[in-house]
């Protein structure tokens, strides 16, 4: 612009060949179609449900269920509330996704780096599980898991017997549940003790490395006094813990903790087949790191394991975090597969059978997509305050 | 300019750097029969070279002829399959441990300066002698900063690599390397990635290098470095030594065809 208080510009050109005026005007349409779209919706459905002679609003939630559930986290019995199967539901989804989560990382990063192993085996099998799991269709691997492996368990009367305690069976793995009994506070003072000993050597240690070179084993003695502490603590309580360990009653187990095998199967496959997929993501995050960065690692004479804990992850990190983030809303998205098999999920209880038996589809199907969308968002949130730490400053 | 030290000191062998000749140990860097193959393509035919301590090496000569592969085997970038090496008395076998015995003692600086992005200029320095020599932070940090004035760019310390041009990089990686006090230095086509401006700046570093006693191997295109500071000019093509000599005679009066044909197309312009 030249510094001129006389405007010398050229006349504007014609309204129709501006282009600023041109993209309000297309905008504007853009905008009146989709509050048109809308409204059409809204009051098509409105009109259908008032001529159906449905009722509309949530008061349904506070009515009795009346079904029961096989699985859940919360209280729950048939006598309680819709609202009520809401939050079996979504615990219940919780705690699929969550689990699916930690499995398919773990699993996931294992496998990447073994793809890229230099050992031939190692490589190939990698290979063999990233390109069968990643191309079968998921509800088919969910399928196999439950039908083909784990209805195929003995019945309960022939459970799989581990020590009298653990018992594997066509209706689940059930495992000895820990009561805890007066005096297990000092127990989980030992806990706390170790936990706050292990922060406390890791500062020392940053602190020793900083003043005298000196690298202490952090890993390996926070380990210790993890199992160690607690341990001592545990048994100077006198053994404050009672195992409710499970029986056979009738032709079922009762007492103890139940996975129930809907819960398994789902969890097996969900991981399973998350696990292709962020495998894959690694490797190419590992191998978007340029060769010359491993090289010049080595050239400063840092050893292998260092190059890769000081040099190559910390970029790979940037490049795996996004990818990574859509893989865990995929996984917390087709844990809704659960209706095939019968887990009860959000999904298969509260926009199944909820639904069907109030009949309140839209304010099901608007609080089951909220809560999706909700977890998704907080996902993305996250990850991405993880990734602006871990991204590179340049400029 | 680069190549304006060329036309200057054609003929000139007075700016070479005082050479301290007192207690160096002779044979820092053996080569003995060494060869090296990418699968069936024999890149490197039975080289044999003695470097001693504080010698000067500048390797040259056409693109493909296996200076850079030679160069990155005396740290073991490239493994070589027949033959000896021997840097400083440990030798370059599949050990691991020898392995990383040599390359703590040899820096070395690339063609595309390979600093690592995430780290500041300071913490790239100081990453090496804190892992691997295990000196306390602190001091790391105080003889980075030496090694940075050196290179005449302590004020950019605490930047991040992108935020620097490639010739404050490169000596940045020079830096990099000599604190790890290494006994050699390698430079392989130190200025082969940057714009003409830069190179001067930083010829200069490795020339004042070259001037504390620093046993450098060096594969450049810069004949005037060559003539500058070099103590022999090793001629290399098909991935053999064709000639060594020290840089005036190698430049007056070349004895193999191919340096001559290869001095003339280089000198030329």
């Amino acid at each position: 612009m030249k510094k001129q208080t006389i405007d010398t510009r050229p006349a504007g050109p014609k309204p129709w060949n501006d282009p600023r005026v041109r993209s309000l005007f297309f905008q504007a349409i853009a905008i009146a179609f989709v509050f048109w779209g809308g409204w059409v919706l809204v009051d098509n459905t409105l009109s259908n449900m008032e001529s159906r002679g449905i009722s509309t609003g949530f008061g349904f939630l506070n009515e009795t269920a009346g079904f029961g559930i096989i699985m859940n986290l919360v209280p729950y019995d048939a006598t309680m509330s819709y609202g009520r199967t809401f939050w079996v539901g979504l615990t219940n989804t919780l705690l699929v996704s969550a689990m699916g989560v930690v499995a398919a990382t773990i699993l996931g990063f294992i496998i990447g780096v073994a793809r890229l192993s230099s050992n031939w085996l190692v490589a190939k099998m990698a290979l063999v599980y990233i390109e069968v799991i990643r191309n079968i269709p998921l509800l088919l691997q969910i399928f196999f898991w439950y039908f083909a492996v784990l209805s195929n368990l003995p019945s309960p009367r022939q459970s799989v017997d581990v020590g009298g305690a653990l018992f594997l069976n066509n209706r689940g793995l059930y495992l000895p549940e820990p009561l805890t009994q007066e005096g297990f506070g000092i127990v989980w003072g030992g806990i706390l003790l170790a936990i706050a000993a292990v922060v406390g050597i890791r500062i020392w240690a940053k602190k020793r490395q900083l003043a005298t070179g000196q690298i202490f084993p952090t890993f390996k003695v926070g380990v210790a006094i993890l199992v160690v502490v607690p341990l001592v603590s545990y048994l100077v309580a006198g053994s404050p813990i009672e195992w409710d360990i499970p029986a056979l009653k009738g032709f079922n187990f009762g007492g103890g903790i139940t996975i129930i095998p809907e819960l398994a199967a789902l969890w097996i496959a969900l991981s399973l087949y998350t696990a292709s997929f962020i495998a894959e993501i690694v490797r190419s995050g590992i191998l978007s790191v340029s060769k010359g960065q491993t090289e010049a690692s080595k050239a400063l004479g840092l050893p292998n394991g260092l190059t890769l804990r000081l040099v190559v992850i910390p970029q790979a990190m940037r490049v795996i975090i996004p990818p990574l983030t859509s893989q865990y809303l995929n996984l917390v998205k087709n844990s809704s597969l659960a209706t095939a098999i019968g887990y009860p999920d959000l999904v298969a209880v509260f926009m199944g059978t909820t639904l069907n038996q109030t009949g309140q589809a839209v304010e099901v199907v608007a609080i089951t997509m909220a809560v999706y969308l909700t977890i998704s968002l907080l996902i993305s949130l996250f990850m991405n305050i993880y990734n602006r730490a871990v991204a590179i400053k340049e400029r | 300019m680069g190549n304006s030290m060329t036309d200057q000191t054609l003929t000139s062998e007075t700016q070479t750097p005082p050479k301290d000749q007192s207690d160096k140990k002779p044979g820092i860097i053996r080569v003995e029969g060494m060869h090296k193959w990418y699968g069936d393509f024999h890149v490197l035919k039975d080289l044999n070279l003695t470097v001693d301590q504080g010698e000067r090496i500048v390797i040259c000569g056409p693109s493909g002829s296996g200076k850079s592969t030679f160069i990155r085997c005396i740290n073991r970038l490239e493994e070589h399959q027949q033959g000896k090496i021997i840097v400083d008395d440990v030798e370059l076998t599949d050990d691991v441990r020898q392995i990383d015995t040599v390359r703590r003692e040899v820096g070395m600086v690339f063609q595309h300066f390979n600093l690592f992005p995430h780290l500041t200029v300071l913490e790239n320095c100081c990453l090496s002698p804190i892992w691997v020599r295990k000196t306390p932070r602190k001091e790391a940090e105080a003889s980075a900063m030496e090694y940075l004035e050196r290179v005449k760019i302590p004020d950019q310390a605490n930047k991040f690599p992108g935020q620097l041009s490639g010739g404050q990089q490169q000596r940045v990686a020079i830096a990099r390397a000599l604190c790890m006090k290494p006994k050699i230095m390698l430079f392989d086509e130190p200025t082969s990635a940057l714009d003409p401006e830069m190179i001067k700046e930083v010829l200069d570093v490795m020339i004042e290098l070259a001037g504390s006693g620093m046993t450098m191997m060096c594969v450049t295109h810069e004949m005037g470095f060559a003539k500058t500071v070099a103590d022999r000019v090793i001629f290399m093509d098909g991935g053999e030594i064709v000639e060594q000599a020290p840089p005036h005679e190698f430049f007056t009066n070349p004895q193999e065809a191919r340096t001559q044909k290869f001095l003339q197309q280089i000198l030329a312009h």
